[in-house]
Parts: C-alpha cells; structure tokens; sequence
C-alpha cells in the first residue's frame, strides 16, 4: 500500500434522490474528497450487481450504491429490490475475496446534500485505511485470497 | 476494453464550460478541453472546445453550427447538472438537426467544482467525468419521446376546500369532472370552522357558495360518500374504479325537506363533524349547508338495520325516497389527469397525555373548539365548559400540541400560532376571559398575519414563551381549587409558573390522514416517511407528483392554511388544463422493452413492477412491457437473467462504457484492468 493512496471510487446514484442530494450539496458547496465519479441511474433498483464487478474490475477501489429512503422511493418500493441485491452482492464478493466493505448502500433523500458528503467523506476515508483494491494478488496461484483478511460477514439474505 | 465506437463513425464534439468562474475557478477547463482534443480523438472526439457561458445563445449557436459544418454526430456538454441544462442542449442540438437524446450533459459544476478545493485533483476528475461522458454518449441512440393523448375528465379526490377549487377552476374551463367525497358532504375540515384568520371571515359564509357552486356546477359529477377503489392506467387515461356507498336515499326521489332527520329517533354522538361534542341523527347529513342536500343512513346506528324494526324514516319521507335495500355501487370511469386533496386528520392529543387531554374534562382539541364557537355548533356559538353552561373566566390556549416534539412530529404545523391567537381574539370577545397563549416560537409569517397577532396583543391577551410541562386538576395552593393548573417554564422570566385556569385549548398538529400510505399506493405516487405526499419539486414543482399526471393540494402534500391550500388546488388546476388543451403530452422515452427472441418465459421480472407494466404471454411464453404503464425505473432490466430486457436511455451498454470512461484516469496511477 503507497504511503499516499488516494482510491477511486464509483457511485451509483438514484436519479430523483441521491443525484439531486449530489446537486444540491454543490448548489450548497458542501465539500468532499474528489475520489468519487458519479453514475446517474433511474433508480437504485436500475443497479445490476455486474454493474459494481465491472467498477470495480476497472480499477474502482470501492463501489457507493445510493438510493431513496425505504419508503421513499419514487418507484413506489424499488429500493428495497436494490437493498436485496445489495445483500446478495456483498456476500458474492467475500466469497471472491473482496472485502464487503467496498460496497456501501447508502439512503440520501433530494434534500440531503450535506450528509451525502459526509457519508462520501467517511467512505473515502474508510477505503484509504483499506488501501487499495487488489486483484491481481487476489487471482494469482489458486484463486484464493492471498494476504488479505477477509472479513466475510454474515448477511441476512 | 469492450468494442466502442466499433466502425469510429461517430463524430463527437466536446463542449466545456467556464460558467464564468463557477467552473474556470477550480477547474482548468482548457486543460480539460485539449486533454479532451488529445486524448479522446481516437475515441471519436473531433472537436473540443471550452467556452464562457455554454447555455448561453452563443454557446448554444457554438453547438449548433459545429453539427452542421463538423458534422457531429454526437455532443458532450460538461458543465452544470441535467436537472438544470439538459433540456438546454438537447434542445440546441434538435434545432441543428441532430436527434436530441444523442446530447449527453456531464456535471462538472455540482460534482467538481462546487464541491472541490483541490485544482489538480479537481482538473482530473473532471477528465474523468467528461470521458464517462463520451464513452456512454457513443452507445446513445436516437429517441422520439413517447406521445400519449389526454382524456378530458379529471378526478379530483377530496372535497375539502383545497379539492372544490381544483375542481371549479377545470369545471369552469369547461371540461368535465368528478370530484370525490368519502364523506356524505363536501367542505371538509373548513365547513367546521366558525371564522377564519386573519380577517375572521366567517367560513361558512365564504364556503358554502362555493359548495354550492361545485355541487350544482353542470361540469362536474359529484360523488359524495364515495371512495375509490382502484386506479389503473396512466397518465392520459387513467381508469378509475369507485365504490358509492349506499345511502340508502334515493337521490332522484329526495328533497333534502330533513323530515327523516327530524323524525329520526336515534341520536348518535357526532364523533366527525362535530368532533364529539354533539349529536346527529341516524340519518342524518352532517351540517345544515351539506352539499349534495341528501341525507344517508348510518347503518352501524340505525335501529331498523341493527333490530330490524322502526323505518320512522320511510314512514314520514313524503316522497318515498328512503331504500333500505340499496346497495353499494361500482362506477368505472376515463380520466386523463388525477388531483388529490385528500387533507389531513387531526393529532390525538391524548398521546400527550401530561395534558390530559380526554382525562381533565376542560382540556378541549383545536377543533372541538372551533364547533364550540361556531353558531351552528352544539352550544350555538356559546364558549362554555363541558357542562354545557359555565363560562370561563380564564383560558389556556396551548400551541404546538404534537408537533416541533421530538416525541411526535418534528414539523411545525404551519396554521397552529394563527389559529390559536384567532380562539384568544374570540374568548376575549365573547367571554372577557384571560386568555394565555403558551408557545414555543410565534410564526406568523404571511400577508396581515403579524398585524393580527398585533392586534390579539393589543386585546390583552396574555403570552407565555415556554412549553407546557403539565396541565393537572390537583391543586397545591390557594386559588387552584377547582382549576386546572398549567405548569409551565416561562423562558423569558426565567422562572417556573403555575397558572390557573377553567379552560385548556390544545392546538393540535395536522397529520397526515391515517391512510395515506394506502391511497399513496393506489394512486402509484410516493409519501414521506411521516406520510405526507411528495413533490415533484420542493419549490419548482409544488403540486406534481414524481407520477405523471397525478397532482397534490392542500394538506395531503403537507400542512398548510385556507389560502395555500385554495392556491394550489388552482395551480394543479391549471397544470390539468394545459395538458387538457394540448390534447396530448410528451414523456421521456425512459422505458423497459423486452426482445421475445431472448426472453426464455422465466418470469424473474414479473412481480418486480410496482406499476403492473410487466405482462407474460401464457401463449407466447414470452413476457411484455406496456410501455405506457413502464415508468422507466429499470428494475426489471437489472433483474433479467437472460439480458432480454433493455433499458432505453439507461442501457448496460451506456452504463458499463461510462464506468469504463470514468476509470480511464486513475489518479495518475497505472492500474490494470485484469477483468472486463
């Protein structure tokens, strides 16, 4: 890990909440580190798990899936399908070998620029402990994880 | 790296914008532009150009002749966000003759440069932004918005003030509609209120023509005691099924003369209209004014219903309109656009119950207040104790009851202060009483409103800043026998006060209606987490919903007074008749479509569409999306394990070429992509 690894770090936002919280926490001037891209999708629900494997196999060191409250969404519940997926995805990748922890579903309303750049500030700065992705340690020799230790956490599914 | 621009056709054209110095302060956008020029010409870029003010005409010209002498086929602008501008380019770039939806707008203002400190790293993300921007931008394929007539009718759910405003303004524009009531009578909260503030007009005297207005307008089909069952379809041509409850009164045969109120001999408690504190019949219509003038049969409290003798009623209707037999009625009908005002319900202050509110006697609601003063009321008018003769000589009129209280409702309640210093004006008036005001903040923010509050001051009505800790019956010292003692920190005087009075008024919160959620659902339109309705836009778009054609008034979208709620009952009013008068509108072509020839009949996608967009083909064993009902959230195209289903404007391709683009630049770091 370099001394001053700064990550990259994909975020999926939801077209009627988390993208208008990004506007508005710039609107505001609320500031955050640089180290997130934004994604513009419809919904949360739009969010195909391959979505986050193709990010993260580009070189993203963390993935940020952001949706409407439960209850909230302009889909009426498609959040809660995202919240499925979520789950589903965070297990599949502990059992790739990628810390869960490089996937964070976070819920930001259209009003809430300023805890959306606190959540991407924590993010980035959970990540920096982290370090980076490591894939090509992670595929060499028989497919398992070499040196990193895996906290595979238990997800209620 | 998957295949772009495969066959390197595309001819893109990069615009940057300075947005004078809002982006130019942070981000180098020359460098942005040439790095632009440079490093993307292989992916197709032919022309990179920054530029002061991009949406401006000049900026907009700038777009438009490249397309025409570079011949462009595809435009990246980066700049501000697409909630703002993409409509701007989009535009620009239809008038050269380009297809609008192949203009994609990258925001290098909200996510960059408003938000960022570093210029260098400020500088590269934007890079990486504008990359994402031109790799998705190459899978974009040319669009025409989809077309969708509108029926002229229009349902207006809820006859409260805010829904009878709606329903006149479409109704006096000519155009047919339906307005419904749960309730046996149209008016709603406001037909209880005995004046309104700031000028004390008296509500009755300016509603009910109105009631009238709408219960005898020739446009509108009014449907009291009625509730709508189901909603299917879609902005344009919505079909609306109803239940009309049975009122046991046959509208074409009855008068309105009330002999069968009269001759009733069942009294109920009147725990509606008159918030408890008087009675009805079991026949009945709510208020001398009501709207339609037809009474119903309360069955749950009618002795003939409940022990199968009496029909007093039918014996005495001089017109032979009462019908035991009738049952409830089912109505299907077309509307093109939908409005509700479904209003709120009152906070049960008995959940407070340090107020003891439903325990002390004395301690009356806002509104069982407003039917005490109210001179059609149970006391006509007069303000007494609940014995029914007492008057008081001192009044506690407490603000905030439920709301701004962590323990219940964080939001203010909008109409409370007004409202409580209009009961201080009228005990003051009309008994000579102390009154007391207990507030927490006074907000009297609206035209003459503070001028009244001047006023109520100027009467001698006495103000305590500070919540109320306890209203109590037990008496400690002399002079509180037989009061109720409100004991309260009066914040100015820094002290702690007892303050003995007859009276407590609790000016308690709106909420939302207890089912809000429920009809939320019905109508496919998205609620609060307190379940107040939700806006399209908090200050843009006030009475759309995130669902087109469906419109929000008065109280369901949050609390508000008489004339908020009359003004945006008019306002969705007029957004119905634009539509109505286009005869038809256009929606973002955002939808789901599934190719039959991949789709394997598995039916993954079939339970994830809130919008019962998705249909299957038993015969085809193939599944189909109406692509009027899809709303275009993508849900089912993320769900298709067979990549049947595609999303239009959204598809994997954009998205998996726009993260490619985005990760291009990596912080000057070198990281391989050993996947993908």
């Amino acid at each position: 890990m370099t001394e001053n690894f700064e990550p990259v770090i994909i975020g999926f936002t939801c077209n009627w909440c988390s993208y208008r919280a990004a506007d508005l926490a710039g609107t505001a001037r609320v500031k955050y580190p640089p180290n997130v891209r934004l994604i513009r999708l419809m919904c949360s629900g739009r969010l195909d798990p391959t979505f986050v494997i193709k990010a993260l196999a580009n070189g993203a060191d963390a993935v940020m899936i952001t949706g409407c409250h439960p209850g909230e969404c302009h889909y009426i519940e498609q959040n809660y399908k995202a919240l499925r997926r979520y789950l589903l995805l965070r297990r599949t990748l502990a059992q790739m070998g990628i810390e869960p922890e490089r996937v964070k579903l976070v819920w930001a309303s259209a009003a809430e620029g300023v805890r959306l750049g606190q959540e991407i500030t924590k993010l980035v700065e959970e990540i920096r402990q982290l370090g980076p992705l490591q894939w090509p340690r992670l595929l060499a020799g028989d497919g398992h994880p070499a040196e990193i230790e895996l906290a595979v956490e238990e997800v209620a599914a | 790296m998957t295949a772009h621009n495969p066959d390197e056709t595309e001819r893109i054209g990069v615009y940057v914008c300075h947005c004078g110095t809002n982006i130019a302060g942070i981000v180098n956008v020359e460098e942005v532009a040439t790095w632009a020029a440079d490093e993307l010409k292989e992916r197709g870029v032919v022309i990179a150009r920054d530029y002061k003010f991009m949406c401006s005409s000049l900026g907009q010209e700038l777009i438009e002749k490249d397309i025409k002498e570079e011949g462009l086929t595809r435009v990246v602008v980066a700049a501000c966000s697409p909630h703002l501008h993409e409509a701007t380019f989009r535009n620009a770039c239809g008038r050269a003759g380009l297809n609008p939806y192949l203009c994609e707008l990258v925001s290098i203002r909200e996510q960059v440069s408003w938000v960022h400190t570093d210029k260098v790293a400020a500088t590269e993300k934007s890079k990486a932004v504008l990359s994402g921007g031109v790799e998705r931008v190459i899978h974009h394929e040319p669009l025409e918005p989809l077309r969708v007539p509108i029926h002229p009718a229009t349902l207006v759910v809820g006859g409260g003030i805010a829904g009878i405003q709606s329903a006149l303004e479409i109704a006096n524009a000519g155009f047919p509609v339906y307005l419904v009531e749960r309730e046996p009578s149209i008016g709603g909260h406001m037909s209880q209120f005995d004046k309104t503030f700031p000028t004390l007009d008296c509500a009755a005297c300016i509603l009910t023509p109105r009631m009238v207005e709408a219960g005898g307008h020739p446009n509108i089909t009014l449907l009291t005691y009625s509730e709508v069952e189901k909603v299917e379809g879609y902005v344009g041509n919505f079909t609306v099924t109803l239940r009309k409850k049975a009122r046991c009164v046959i509208e074409d045969l009855c008068t309105g003369c009330g002999i069968c109120q009269e001759k009733c001999p069942k009294k109920v408690i009147d725990e509606i209209y008159e918030a408890g504190l008087g009675f009805r019949k079991a026949v009945y219509t709510p208020f001398p004014q009501a709207v339609p003038k037809f009474p119903v049969i309360d069955k749950a409290n009618c002795t003939y219903f409940q022990k199968g003798t009496c029909k007093a009623c039918e014996k005495f209707c001089p017109t032979g309109a009462i019908d035991f037999n009738q049952e409830d009625e089912f109505l299907t009908f077309q509307v093109g656009n939908i409005v509700l005002a479904t209003g709120y319900d009152l906070f049960d202050p008995r959940r407070v119950s340090q107020y003891g509110y439903g325990r002390l006697a004395n301690v009356f609601t806002s509104l069982e207040f407003e039917r005490l003063t109210n001179a059609a009321g149970p006391t006509n008018g007069n303000i007494v104790l609940r014995d029914g003769v007492t008057t008081p000589t001192a009044v506690g009129i407490i603000h905030c009851v439920g709301s701004r209280d962590r323990n219940f409702n964080n939001y203010c309640s909008v109409i409370c202060c007004m409202q409580s210093l209009k009961f201080a004006h009228l005990v003051h008036e009309r008994t000579g009483a102390t009154v007391y005001n207990f507030y927490i903040d006074m907000r009297t923010a609206y035209k003459e409103y503070d001028e009244f509050y001047q006023r109520v001051m100027e009467e001698g009505t006495l103000f305590v800043r500070g919540k109320v800790a306890e209203v109590t019956d037990a008496a400690r010292l002399p002079g509180e026998e037989g009061k109720l003692i409100i004991q309260v920190e009066d914040t100015l005087a820094g002290k702690q006060r007892r303050i003995p009075v007859d009276m407590v008024v609790l000016s308690a919160a709106m909420q939302p209606r207890v089912d809000s959620k429920e009809v939320a659902k019905l109508f496919g339109i998205s609620c609060s987490a307190n379940g107040w309705y939700i806006e399209k836009h908090p200050k843009l778009d006030p009475v759309a919903t995130m669902t087109e054609g469906i419109f929000i008034v008065g109280c369901a979208q949050g609390p508000k007074d008489i004339p908020s709620s009359v003004a945006q009952g008019a306002a969705a009013s007029a957004r119905v008749l634009g539509r109505i008068q286009v005869g038809e509108i256009a929606l973002e072509p955002v939808r789901a479509t599934v190719d039959p020839d991949k789709c394997s009949g598995c039916r993954i996608c079939n339970n994830l569409c809130p919008f019962n967009a998705i249909l299957y083909h038993e015969d085809k064993m193939v599944t189909e999306i109406n692509p009027a009902l899809c709303q275009g959230c993508g849900t089912c195209v993320a769900a298709c394990p067979a990549g049947a289903i595609s999303g239009t404007a959204f598809s994997n391709d954009q998205i998996f070429a726009q993260i490619e683009g985005l990760l291009m630049i990596n912080f000057g770091l070198d990281k391989v992509a050993v996947l993908g």
